[in-house]
């Protein structure tokens, strides 16, 4: 076997992988990056409406800093998030979105004068003031108290994937394109890089690194209807869970995004609502007011999700051939606006469905988007329980958006953590820990397993059917651990998922061409993928209240006093049908914002016993220090920058904000 | 009236579709190649995506095919339908004959069936004409970003929509000649980065890298690319512009 050596292996060329690549890469390190597929085709790509950071610069975001980008950040994560990284993140985004502007992201700029805006379906006056003239400028998002989303068009991911991706080529990293990691080289404590297959050849080859990082994006993919592109299956998740020593965290939380065009999935961004779209029911009537009088269309996004469709239930659903689905309506926004600011939106509406969406609405039921669990890493990125394996953006559970994740806010994660991901690998490497101390013999038995698998697999002649497996999996999924669950379908999801599990080591191939071949492939994804289901499933039916996402309509309240804890999914044995699952509690003592009602959704949470004491703890420590400024104050509650590579402490300047 | 709305419309029977796809796997090079018939039936909606999705899991598991996004975003799925360069995921059957036509993208290299070796070619054309901002002063990200005219951020995001999908490359007379060439797609890169003011590359820079007829100068202007683009980019203007420009600093 082939085996190719660097001091660090990227495994993911999304926006996390390549901004993590190039970090260890400045730093001195040979970086190696893995990707499916060109880079640039990764779904970073597809990210649509924009990229949350507290600049400040336009009317609407004006007294935004990173103090407010945190508390939305931790509200939208139901308090599940871990607030360390979520300051972190609220500190360094404004530098990532700087950054990429010199690095060529033409981010759409504020435009001094006067200009009407559409809130809450009326025109509005905004004047932007001459001095913000040219900088960036933001739109709206759910969740947010600012307008603080930047954004270019709504092409926002392409931007800034192209832009990073060029840098990586400027920086001369090599990206291996359609190489598929199959399984981690480790040793039970030490992760020495992975096994890979050439998806063009079916030949493995082994890469060997000091540090090895995971960045292979979310997977949506386990779900029938989902705005996630069709390499979203989860594998870089998948191979650390089969490691049996990584946990995955919180694999239950997954977000529904309220607009994917019905049938197809396909995303429209929530742009759409941020600039003013509303959604109508199948009588024309605007029903999110009735539920949400407060953010009406933009409260967080499980929340507008969970309310879609239980206005469906309740008969209001518009019905086509292919089922039930609500209204988006764009066309008050007007066809300039919408040719200008929302140009993937009308080029989807048109090839997709065939209408013009500044005359007609768009039909949108909520789908599968995201996912907020994954490899479960520290606010370094390192991942629990291999050392010198590390993991960025939506595979990683860094845990920055808990529950539920803000509009925004992921685009931002990529660049952000991987920017400190980055550092923290060219660290290690630096380090004594970081040396390469790999054997040979461990390298040939890791491939040699991997091959082994493969070739089980080409060799079985069992009854079952993989697209039929792959098929039972996401219909499950999308139907019994959807936006509204309960303890009775959860269970019947964790057995049927058990009984595709047996199913799936029983599939027999029809066609047993050597190469690329896209029948093995899946035969050997869907087993994987099957685990990740089983966690998501077994997750969530262990989670007996409701947080962000998570909606069990059996147990609806918050219940801070059993479940402020993460969820970490194990899988030790290979045998075995389902996840051993562990937990991590929540320090509510730790907390700057502890605790409390969302501003949006249900209020009616069950506290944890040392919320009080910590929020007479924040209280005071506010009192005292009135008369400081912010920084300071902050600092006493939650000290973070401690954590953060020495270059990204610094404080960010802003329009009217004292340097 | 609702309830007018509520009833499904009584559709006429689905059509039967013949897909013809060129069959070839350069690691069997004892095969030759071949056109292979499908029938499918048509579903309301259908899209190439969802067509050939649907020929792999119940017909040939062996039929290789490249699709990402299937949103008409990342460029991967580009094929020539009926002989035209277009992007699989967003062709809706139902804009077609009932006979369609399959085949790989000429010019990439193949690795198989309906799947072409694009990114590698884009990487290597990034490298050649060094498609990322050429910056001399250091940007401190601590400050307050330079400001931009807003009209001119989005002439560059106008630029910037390329998705890298190959059409352009495909529908070009002059790529089939000279395979060195760099297409629109690198002279629409060049444009790019010119137009804007962060890249403080001169004229001279790029003249040095498209001054030639591997460049600009080897464009037929016959617009082939400019019909096929799949995000309508202005290839013939920016193309024709950038000509004038290099033209005009070749006499100097
Ligand atoms: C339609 C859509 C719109 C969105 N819009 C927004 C938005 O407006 N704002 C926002 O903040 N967020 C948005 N998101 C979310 C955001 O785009 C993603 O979470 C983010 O881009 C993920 O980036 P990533 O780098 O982690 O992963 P990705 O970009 O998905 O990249 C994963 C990479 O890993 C590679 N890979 C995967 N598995 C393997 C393997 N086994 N071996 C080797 N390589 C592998 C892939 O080839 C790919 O290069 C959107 C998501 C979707 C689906
Ligand atoms: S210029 Fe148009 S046709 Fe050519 S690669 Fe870019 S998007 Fe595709
Ligand atoms: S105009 Fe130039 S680049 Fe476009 S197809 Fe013709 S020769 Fe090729
Ligand atoms: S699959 Fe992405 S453009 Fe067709």
């Amino acid at each position: 076997m082939q085996i190719i050596h660097s001091d660090v292996l990227i495994i993911g060329g999304g926006l996390a992988g390549l901004r993590a690549g190039l970090a260890a890469r400045k730093r001195g390190q040979e970086v190696i990056i893995l990707s499916l597929v060109p880079p640039k085709r990764s779904h970073s790509a597809a990210a649509q409406g924009g990229m949350q950071a507290s600049l400040a610069n336009s009317t609407r975001g004006s007294g935004d800093n990173e103090d407010v980008h945190f508390e939305d950040t931790v509200r939208g994560s139901d308090w599940g998030n871990d607030q360390i990284v979520a300051r972190m993140f609220a500190h360094t985004a404004p530098k990532a979105v700087r950054e990429l502007a010199a690095w060529g992201v033409p981010w759409n700029r504020v435009q001094a004068g006067d200009h009407t805006a559409i809130i809450d379906g009326q025109p509005v006056t905004i004047s932007e003031s001459t001095t913000a003239h040219g900088l960036i400028t933001a739109r709206d998002f759910g969740g947010t108290k600012k307008w603080r989303t930047c954004y270019v068009s709504d092409g926002t991911g392409h931007a800034m994937l192209y832009a990073v991706s060029d840098q990586s080529i400027a920086a001369g990293i090599p990206v291996h394109e359609r190489m598929e990691a199959v399984s981690l080289i480790h040793d039970g404590s030490r992760c020495h890089g992975a096994i890979v297959r050439n998806l063009m050849t079916g030949e493995l080859v082994a890469y060997v690194a000091r540090a090895t990082c995971i960045a292979t994006g979310g997977f949506g993919r386990i779900y029938q209807s989902t705005t996630n592109a069709v390499i979203n299956e989860g594998i870089g998740a998948a191979i650390a869970l089969e490691t049996g020593i990584v946990p995955l965290a919180n694999m239950e939380a997954v977000q529904f995004h309220p607009t994917a065009i019905f049938p197809a999935g396909i995303l429209v961004t929530e742009g759409c609502r941020g600039d003013g779209g509303l959604l109508r029911d199948v009588d024309g009537h605007r029903f999110m007011p009735d539920y949400e009088p407060e953010k009406k269309e933009l409260a967080s996004r499980d929340v507008v999700s969970r309310r879609m469709e239980a206005h469906i239930q309740s008969g209001k659903g518009v019905r086509n051939r292919f089922g039930e689905h609500l209204w988006l309506d764009i066309t008050l926004l007007g066809e300039q606006h919408i040719n200008g600011k929302l140009r993937e939106v009308k080029e989807i509406c048109q090839h997709f469905l065939g209408i013009d969406p500044s005359r007609q609405w768009i039909p949108v039921r909520p789908a599968q988007h995201y996912s907020m669990g994954g490899i479960r890493t520290t606010p370094d990125g390192a991942v629990y329980g291999l050392q010198g394996l590390f993991s960025c953006g939506e595979a990683a559970c860094w845990d920055l958006h808990g529950f539920n994740r803000l509009g925004g806010n992921s685009v931002a994660e990529t660049v952000v953590s991987g920017m400190i991901v980055g550092e923290a690998i060219a660290d290690f490497c630096a380090s004594p820990a970081g040396e390469l101390t790999v054997s040979t013999a461990l390298i040939r038995d890791c491939g040699r397993q991997a091959a082994e698998e493969f070739s089980a697999i080409a060799r079985c002649s069992g009854p079952e059917n993989a697209s039929q497996l792959l098929r039972d999996m996401q219909q499950t999924m999308s139907q019994q651990v959807g936006i509204v669950r309960h303890g009775d379908a959860l269970q019947s999801a964790v057995d049927t998922l058990k009984s595709l599990i047996l199913r799936s080591r029983q599939i027999g191939l029809r066609c047993s061409r050597p190469g690329a071949n896209p029948e093995l492939l899946l035969a050997w994804r869907v087993r994987k993928m099957l685990k990740l289901a089983l966690c998501v499933a077994d997750g969530a039916l262990q989670r007996t209240e409701s947080r962000g996402a998570h909606f069990r309509s059996d147990h609806p309240q918050r219940n801070d006093a059993d479940w402020l804890k993460r969820t970490l999914a194990y899988w030790p044995d290979a045998e075995q049908t389902r996840p051993t699952l562990r937990y991590e509690a929540l320090d509510v003592l730790r907390m700057e914002l502890p605790p409390g009602w969302r501003g949006y959704g249900a209020r009616d949470a069950i506290d944890h016993p040392d919320t009080s004491r910590r929020q007479a703890e924040v209280d005071a420590l506010r009192q005292q220090l009135a008369s400081a400024d912010r920084n300071t104050r902050q600092a006493a509650l939650l000290a973070f920058r401690h954590h953060l590579p020495a270059h990204l402490r610094g404080d960010n300047a802003r329009l009217g904000e004292a340097p | 009236m609702i309830s007018i709305f509520r009833r499904p419309a009584s559709s006429p029977p689905p059509r039967r579709l013949t897909l013809d796809i060129l069959r070839y796997n350069p690691a069997e090079p004892e095969r030759a190649p071949t056109l292979q018939a499908f029938t499918i039936d048509e579903a309301e909606g259908m899209t190439l995506f969802i067509a050939l999705n649907e020929i792999r899991a119940h017909q040939d598991p062996s039929l290789q095919f490249d699709f990402v996004c299937r949103a008409g975003i990342c460029g991967s799925c580009a094929m020539l339908v009926d002989g035209r360069p277009a992007l699989a995921c967003r062709t809706l059957t139902r804009d077609l004959n009932s006979h369609i036509t399959l085949a790989p993208l000429p010019f990439f290299e193949l690795i198989g069936d309906l799947s072409v070796n694009t990114g590698q070619w884009m990487r290597g054309t990034a490298e050649r004409l060094q498609t990322w901002i050429h910056a001399v002063d250091r940007v401190s990200i601590d400050e307050i970003e330079a400001p931009m005219a807003p009209e001119l951020a989005e002439a560059i995001y106008e630029l910037d929509r390329c998705i890298e999908c190959g059409c352009c490359i495909a529908a070009c007379g002059t790529a089939q000649m000279r395979p060195d060439f760099v297409g629109a797609v690198g002279l629409n890169k060049i444009a790019r980065f010119r137009l804007d003011p962060r890249d403080q590359r001169s004229d001279e820079d790029f003249y040095e890298l498209i001054g030639d007829d591997s460049g600009v100068f080897g464009c037929m202007s016959l617009l082939g690319c400019h019909d096929v683009c799949p995000k309508q980019l202005s290839l013939q203007t920016q193309i024709a512009f950038l000509r004038r420009k290099m033209a005009r600093l070749g006499f100097d």
